[in-house]
């Protein structure tokens, strides 16, 4: 039996860990982002801070803490401070049920997908309210159309994730990677991967779905007030959460992380550089067609691939 | 008892992520020297003054959007006890949950010809 400092210093540590890795993590994601995208466009990308750019993101981190914080004087004081702080809050607390391998786990729940997908449900709100306390009119429309955009992706997603728990049998996601062992799910589950990484990329704002953030017609969307650290909190918010789709997506669909932890991490990591090559790619949806995708085609596709996977395990059995 | 154990972890790493988030935050309020003067700290709008009321009117569909949303989301939420036991389901409740399924997508075609997600 452990006694309750223990477990509070136990606790503290594995988190202190968790937030510097995923630090460290989102730090060169966008690195890794820029020179992608360098790479696809033939250029050289950030290369004059440290060793061929290395050291860019901890620049540009270090750049938006020493800029001053504008806080508008209509805004709601108030919320306009919470809303980095839950969008920050929420990304990182998401991280704890992600499991890195069968055994390494922060907090190993037996529901986690579950945890998941109720704690990035509050992610909603930090955009909703950023958009509302700003009292700017592009605010307010980016964070309008940033909330229904993913509430509407949600759906879908939500129904491939069903299936997904359906053919493993259990929302225990360290349970889900050891049921892949024999055939990874992609294979059974092609198209429910297809519909979820689309709905990923949406869910996530990212090109070629971000309309909140469309420059020509919302200038930054849902963020334009911020600046400083209050950016930067929202900026880290959504690196964390793009880099947990990517690895959600390769633990559903690639089998996980489950001995070899480099190549584990290798599909987590190709599946956040096929994000950077459809940004690379694809131009801007339309706002009505982003909705048309997602309620008439994506979410009846996805109703049907959950009732034709019930049907199937159903008629295994 | 393990059980409560992980969930404490996660309350634990909750209160020292929102800490930092909001160290993060208030430093950058605090520490660095700010010049105040209205233009800077009026809403911004492409150069203009702002006018009028930013929260005035917004398109109905978005709420449209919304209670659709509710309704498939409790929809998620009702299949998830299904799709964990289904190995324990027979025939009859697959009938029923398949009954559910096609009463929700009636509707969801009706929404449709009604035009609540027609966008242009």
């Amino acid at each position: 039996m452990k006694n309750i400092l223990q477990i509070v210093l136990e606790g503290g540590l594995k988190s202190l860990i968790v937030i510097i890795g995923l630090l460290i993590g989102v730090a060169f994601a966008t690195l890794l982002e820029r020179k992608v995208m360098a790479a696809m466009q033939k250029r050289r990308g950030p290369n004059v801070v440290g060793i061929v750019g290395l050291l860019q993101p901890l620049a540009d981190g270090l750049k938006l803490v020493l800029k001053e914080t504008i806080i508008p004087i209509v805004a709601d004081k108030i919320i306009y401070a919470i809303a980095p702080i839950l969008t920050f809050t929420i990304s990182i607390v998401l991280w704890s049920v992600m499991a890195v391998g069968v055994q390494s786990v922060f907090a190993s729940i037996n529901s986690g997908v579950l945890f998941i997908l109720a704690i990035s449900s509050i992610g909603v709100y930090g955009i909703i309210l950023a958009g509302w306390a700003s009292n700017s009119k592009y605010a307010f429309l980016g964070g309008l159309r940033s909330a229904a955009q993913m509430v509407s992706y949600e759906v879908a997603l939500g129904l491939i994730i069903l299936s997904i728990i359906t053919y493993a049998g259990t929302i225990n996601i360290q349970e889900i990677m050891e049921n892949q062992n024999k055939i990874w799910f992609i294979v059974p589950l092609f198209p429910g991967f297809l519909l979820a990484f689309i709905s990923a990329l949406a869910e996530t704002n990212r090109p070629p779905f971000d309309l909140p953030e469309a420059e020509a017609e919302l200038v930054s969307g849902y963020n334009v007030e911020y600046s400083s650290t209050g950016f930067a909190l929202f900026f880290l918010g959504e690196y964390a959460n793009i880099i947990l789709m990517s690895v959600l997506l390769a633990v559903f669909f690639l089998g996980g992380i489950v001995h070899n932890k480099i190549l584990g991490a290798m599909k987590g990591v190709s599946m956040l550089c096929s994000f950077i090559w459809v940004r690379a790619t694809l131009p801007r949806y339309r706002y009505d067609q982003l909705m048309y995708l997602g309620w008439k085609s994506l979410l009846p596709f996805a109703l049907l691939i959950y009732v034709g996977v019930i049907s199937m395990v159903l008629m295994i059995k | 008892m393990l059980v409560t154990f992980e969930f404490t972890y996660i309350l634990i790493l909750l209160f020292i992520s929102l800490a930092l988030s909001m160290i993060l935050f208030f430093l950058g309020y605090f520490l660095m020297f700010k010049v105040a003067y209205e233009d800077k700290l009026m809403g911004y709008e492409c150069g203009f003054d702002p006018f009028g009321n930013a929260r005035g009117e917004f398109d109905i569909r978005f709420y449209l959007v919304a209670i659709l949303f509710l309704i498939f989301d409790l929809e998620i939420t009702f299949l998830f006890p299904f799709s964990i036991s289904i190995m324990s389901m027979t025939l009859a409740s697959y009938s029923i949950m398949l009954i559910f399924l096609i009463i929700l997508t009636i509707g969801f075609i009706y929404e449709i010809k009604k035009g609540a997600l027609d966008w242009s």
